[in-house]
């Protein structure tokens, strides 16, 4: 139990009036984030790194955890008042979540996923409190060749088990990997990509990246698609269910989070998955209770979905805090700004800055329980926020994404930088790129270099030292099958991108940022 | 666009009470004077969720309450930049005489922060323009 004394040692040091304030603060925001279509908390975090470099790191980390939890219970009030799922995550607690909505049951969908998400996120935390200090104890001993197999393999999760195209996924993540690959070689300190340019030589920020990517591209691409027919938002009251829903949502909720947090805490990543199967589950026990609501509104199908959803979102913290692999967006720039802080992510990371990892852990269950006491009686509230016009909104977002791409080095060429990513942006959603695989790339892209580069000064600059030790030759089974295995299953049956796309959900044209 | 011989009147119309009232007067001038009525609910279509425009079901009842009035359904529904240039688009295009709209209540600060439909159709119709208030 030695965990345990450990988490609560993070406690205390989270349980600080100021620490409060940051979990609240991030709570909130990331609540706010979420509920808007378009804006995640990849893109809040991303706009915060700059004003986060002037606190300690735990500050900043607190913040961060709410703004992914608050996240993803912003994501399932949207699904469920208005049918657009904010992230790809909450398509199918929209299925039925919506249909409840409709059906006069708002309130008892939005509290049967504030409950779900709230129980599977405090047990995936809790799983991740004895997970990751073991992976991470197993992780110190595993070599240069075996981690960058798993960098590859989680790379190629992300773009090719993910998202609808693989083709789309390999372009983005190449397009980061690009990025990434700008500046001076560490190794030999030759210039790369940087066309002369001695500013481009000192690699171009990630916040810069992620500011550009995530906020600008999505402002340009709202700019480009400003006047939509606008819905109407189903009107709710405080959340509540009775006992009858609690007895029908508990085993969904626990049957979720099973589904979800293995999936999170695999490289392989991503909620899609397992909300789809959480969602399959329901309805075929539903149907062999022979009391099938699916397709009128079944609490079942928002519970099990949004406990998938936010357990696999919790499980993501293993494979970070382990073996500092990110597997989505917002994992990702979290990464980035622990590199910001000097810290280095890795199997170490456990080890050296035990206070800011149990720190953070506790964080998330406190977070996860603000979530519960301020989502319920606010769900009004942030209906609300749907009416702000786009011109006000994004103005904002653009003021923040100037002032941060500028204060993170305060180079008015960063400014140049952030246009050009922001074109770039732009284009990715016109042309249906995933922006996950890019980001990867350029954050994951220059730590896999240093592993191969390692790897090949063990070797000797031999290549087979790349599959010279067990783990690395397991790893590439490992990625192979996850290539070969979707294809095989794409012919048989459908893919939860395809099952969500036969939904005409006004989803489709957002891009699907976490 | 030939010139019809009954009077149109042009309503601005929204799915709420202001526009109730506004639908109402419309259809009374209309009764009164033998003309129609074209009924306009327009957006700016910038934000999420609108609820001053018009679903399907507010459609229909819409629909069914002109029908029951013994006039022809003629609702045109438009996007732009301002609610009320498209206002007056519709009244220019039928060659309005006479437009009715609901007149809102606004706060202060609600003055400061947004611009006027009504302030604009009024200042910018080329017809008389009627404004009228829910009772209470």
């Amino acid at each position: 139990m030695d965990n345990l004394s450990l988490l609560m040692d993070g406690f205390g040091s989270v349980l600080t009036p100021q620490n409060l304030l940051f979990a609240c603060i991030g709570v909130l925001l990331g609540t706010f984030v979420g509920v808007l279509p378009g804006i995640g908390p990849a893109m809040a975090v991303a706009l915060l790194l700059p004003v986060t470099y002037g606190l300690d790191p735990i500050g900043a980390f607190i913040m961060f955890a709410g703004i992914y939890y608050g996240g993803m219970y912003g994501g399932s009030t949207t699904s469920i008042l208005l049918n657009t799922p904010g992230e790809s995550a909450s398509v199918m607690t929209a299925l039925e979540g919506n249909l409840m909505a409709r059906a006069g049951r708002a309130s008892q969908a939005l509290a049967t996923a504030a409950i779900g998400s709230f129980i599977a996120g405090t047990i995936g935390t809790l799983l991740v409190v004895f997970f990751a200090p073991a992976l991470a104890s197993v992780a110190v001993e595993i070599g240069a060749p075996s981690y960058f197999a798993l960098m590859v393999l989680a790379m190629i999760m992300v773009t090719s088990v993910l998202g609808g195209s693989p083709l789309r996924g390999f372009i983005a993540l190449f397009i980061g990997l690009t990025i990434g690959l700008v500046g001076l070689d560490l190794n030999t300190g030759q210039p790369r990509l940087s066309f002369d340019q001695p500013l481009l030589a000192d690699r171009i920020d990630v916040v810069v990246v992620a500011v550009g990517i995530f906020a600008l591209g999505e402002a340009l691409w709202v700019a480009a698609h400003l006047r939509r027919s606008p819905l109407h938002v189903i009107p709710v009251g405080r959340p509540w269910m009775g006992r009858e829903d609690l007895r029908r949502s508990w085993g969904p909720w626990l049957r979720g989070t099973a589904y979800g947090f293995p999936f999170g805490a695999l490289p392989a990543g991503g909620a899609e998955i397992p909300t789809f199967l959480s969602y399959l589950t329901e309805k075929r026990i539903a149907k062999r209770k022979g009391v099938d609501e699916f397709g009128k509104g079944a609490i079942e199908g928002v519970a099990g979905p949004e406990a998938a959803n936010n357990a696999s979102a919790a499980g993501t913290f293993v494979p970070l805090l382990a073996l500092g692999l990110p597997v989505t967006a917002t994992s990702a720039v979290m990464l980035a700004a622990l590199q910001g802080y000097g810290i280095e992510p890795g199997p170490g990371l456990m080890t050296d800055q035990p206070e800011l990892v149990w720190a953070l852990l506790a964080s998330l269950l406190i977070g996860n329980a603000l979530l519960l006491v301020l989502n319920l009686p606010l769900a009004p509230v942030w209906a609300k926020l749907l009416r702000i016009p786009r011109p006000q909104l994004y103005a904002g977002i653009l003021f923040f994404a100037a002032l941060g791409a500028y204060a993170a080095n305060l180079q008015a060429f960063d400014l140049f930088l952030l246009v050009l990513l922001g074109l770039l942006g732009l284009a990715m959603r016109r042309f249906g790129l995933p922006v996950l695989p890019l980001i990867l790339g350029v954050i994951l892209g220059p730590l896999m270099e240093y592993r191969l580069r390692e790897a090949m000064a063990i070797s000797g600059g031999e290549v087979s030292g790349l599959w010279s030790e067990p783990l690395a030759v397991v790893i590439y089974v490992v990625v192979a099958i996850a290539v070969v295995v979707p294809l095989a299953v794409r012919r048989i049956r459908p893919t939860p991108a395809a099952v969500a796309d036969g939904l005409d959900s006004p989803a489709d044209e957002e891009e699907k940022v976490r | 666009m030939s010139q019809p011989a009954a009077v149109t009147i042009v309503v601005g119309w929204t799915p709420d009470e202001f526009g109730e009232v506004a639908l109402h007067r419309g259809v009374e001038e209309a009764r009164l004077r033998g003309g129609r009525v074209v009924v306009v609910n327009a957006t700016r279509g910038d934000a999420l969720v609108d609820d001053r425009y018009a679903d399907e079901d507010q459609l229909t009842a819409l629909a069914a309450e002109l029908g029951a009035a013994g006039l022809e359904v003629d609702v045109r529904r438009s996007m732009g930049a301002d609610v009320g240039d498209q206002v007056l688009a519709v009244a220019d295009d039928v060659s309005a005489d006479l437009v009715v709209i609901g007149l809102r209540r606004r706060s202060p600060v609600g003055k400061l922060l947004m611009g006027s439909v009504a302030q604009r159709i009024l200042l910018g119709a080329d017809c008389a323009v009627l404004a009228v208030k829910p009772a209470g």
